[in-house]
């Protein structure tokens, strides 16, 4: 028996700590906990090395950066850089509450609430494995950082706090295949979830094939995953398909447009509502007007066919019909005589024929909305020219 | 022993390396450490698997399975502990790996720069998909596996095993 062991001690040691393994696996998987020990040693053994290695790295650039290379420059640099943040989350806040309602509205509603509290912290470390998308961040527990919260940058959301330590904090990337958040467009407002891939671009699931959702258009948060609050930049949809059931969304996300240096650690976080959709101000060409009076059709245009139904056609008929013979509806007394129905007008285009001395109708331009109803022409005004005939009007009525 | 000659006719013929203690703990948790770190600046670099290279070489070399099967743990459950899977997933991997290769150390000349390279891709590529295997079997992920993307990938990581080799074998006793 104790040869046979010997014999075998190699492999009976390695399924010992494979199914010791396997057994921890499935512990931390059934009862979603984490042997938070193991993990706490590791990241102490290794965090302090990372950090020291980035004192090291940034001391020596910063070093040569600010002492012996332009020091003012760079100072002022770094100053502006760290402005221009503040400003453009500052600048974000304000947007969308002006774009809420009126500027008073906004501003008292701007007073009313203050903006997200957030905390800043530097990105020290990545997480394991190949093309890990996960970081480590110099501010943990003692900070008050938590599980569960989200990590911006001024230009959107960069992801959330997977496992905080003392020290530091484990954050899970927009981009990692496991991350997942609530969006909604800016312009049509429609809903999905936001996804990691893997890779530089993430996608956005359960959007319907009947939803309007274009590339271009900004993402914003939709709070509905209570890990970001609503309105913070998400990505910028780059591609979209019809699926099978639900659209293909490919989108870019904004947060890690300039890589990651420094971000901010969501403590509390405020709702703000979406900027109103701007379309965008394309250039539309427009040709130059015809030469003479540009209210006037050109020469030789055909005329336009009226507009309406056959009863408005009918009702316009029987209106030129009494003004050729300057009759005035709705003025005579009974047993008056009615104007001539059969009269053939001396234009077939529906324009009205002028009375004789008539005044000559508006042109097209000078008349005013349908809902406002032209004074019809009055008898006794001189007679048109008819080398110029007026032009078609639209529907005077 | 010739350099041509890869095979090992007889298991007494292989020769152990031996180590210092610093250096089998320093090496792999600089390995780590390059992992968690120059990515940040190298993004390219990321693609490296420096701890599994680092793991195949203390196994290949020191030509015991117990040995290969500890480092492999030590390294993966260290790895995990830095990533946000459940700890044991890149340990039981890497303790697989540990005693696969401690157990072709035995069987081959891994002296020879052109069994290093063919090891150190296979074992990538071994790790990949054995990883991929628990993540989709124990973790329920659906992620794809891409073959060529990991066989590219392997490729890079083998030419790179071959010079780390070549590194840590300065650090032997006698060497």
């Amino acid at each position: 028996m104790e040869s046979l062991i010997n014999r075998y001690r190699n492999v009976t040691v390695l399924v010992l700590v494979i199914l010791a393994q396997l057994v921890l696996v499935a512990v931390q998987v059934k009862n979603d906990q984490d042997v938070r020990m193991i993990r706490v040693w590791a990241v102490t053994a290794v965090i302090p090395l990372a950090r020291t290695l980035e004192g090291i790295r940034s001391g020596t650039f910063g070093f040569l950066n600010g002492y012996i290379l332009l020091r003012s420059a760079y100072e002022e640099s770094r100053q502006m850089k760290a402005d221009l943040g503040r400003l453009k989350m500052e600048n974000l806040f304000l947007k969308s509450e002006l774009a809420t309602a009126d500027r008073a509205k906004a501003l008292s509603v701007f007073q009313a609430r203050t903006p997200s509290r957030t905390l800043a912290a530097r990105v020290i470390a990545t997480g394991t494995g190949a093309g890990s998308k996960v970081v480590f961040i110099d501010r943990g527990s003692l900070a008050g950082v938590e599980r569960g919260m989200g990590v911006v940058t001024p230009d959107g959301i960069v992801g959330k706090v997977i496992a905080a330590y003392p020290t530091a904090t484990e954050v899970l990337l927009i981009t990692d295949a496991g991350f997942a958040a609530g969006i909604i467009s800016q312009k049509n407002h429609v809903r999905g979830t936001l996804k990691g891939q893997g890779f530089a671009n993430c996608k956005v699931d359960y959007v319907p094939n009947e939803e309007k959702l274009e590339a271009g258009e900004l993402l914003y948060t939709s709070g509905d995953d209570r890990i970001f609050p609503k309105g913070f930049p998400a990505g910028v949809v780059r591609v979209v398909r019809p699926g099978s059931q639900f659209k293909d969304i490919f989108v870019e996300p904004t947060g890690l447009r300039h890589g990651l240096e420094e971000v901010l650690v969501l403590l509390e976080g405020v709702h703000q509502a979406l900027p109103n959709y701007q379309a965008e101000n394309a250039p539309v060409y427009l040709a130059s007007p015809p030469p003479g009076n540009p209210a006037h059709p050109a020469a030789g245009a055909p005329p336009t066919p009226p507009v309406g139904t056959e009863a408005d056609h009918l009702m316009q008929h029987y209106k030129d019909v009494g003004a050729a013979q300057g009759h005035k509806f709705g003025e005579g007394l009974p047993g008056t005589k009615p104007p001539d129905f059969n009269l053939k007008l001396p234009e077939a285009s529906g324009a009205p024929a002028p009375a004789p001395g008539a005044q000559a109708p508006q042109p097209a331009a000078a008349v005013p909305p349908r809902s406002k109803p032209s004074v019809p022409a009055q008898a006794g005004a001189p007679p048109a020219e008819k080398k110029k005939p007026a032009p078609q009007a639209a529907d005077p009525l | 022993m010739t350099n041509d000659r890869i095979l090992l006719a007889n298991q007494r013929e292989s020769r152990i390396s031996k180590f210092r203690a610093w250096v089998i703990v320093l090496v792999p948790l600089a390995a780590i450490l390059f992992q968690v770190y120059v990515p940040l600046f190298f993004e390219f670099l990321g693609y490296l698997e420096l701890p599994l290279l680092v793991t195949v070489y203390f196994a290949l070399m020191r030509r015991s399975p117990m040995t290969g099967l500890f480092v492999g743990a030590f390294v993966g459950l260290a790895q995990d502990s830095l990533s946000k899977n459940p700890l044991g997933m890149f340990g039981i991997v890497k303790t697989l790996v540990g005693y696969f290769a401690a157990s072709v150390g035995l069987r081959f000349d891994v002296e020879h720069s052109l069994v290093r390279l063919i090891l150190a891709l296979f074992f990538y590529f071994f790790h990949q998909f054995f990883y991929w295997v628990l993540a989709h079997a124990l973790l329920g992920q659906q992620i794809d596996f891409d073959w060529q993307r990991t066989l590219m990938l392997g490729l890079l990581n083998a030419v790179v095993g071959v010079s780390l080799f070549h590194f840590l074998d300065k650090l032997k006793e006698g060497a």
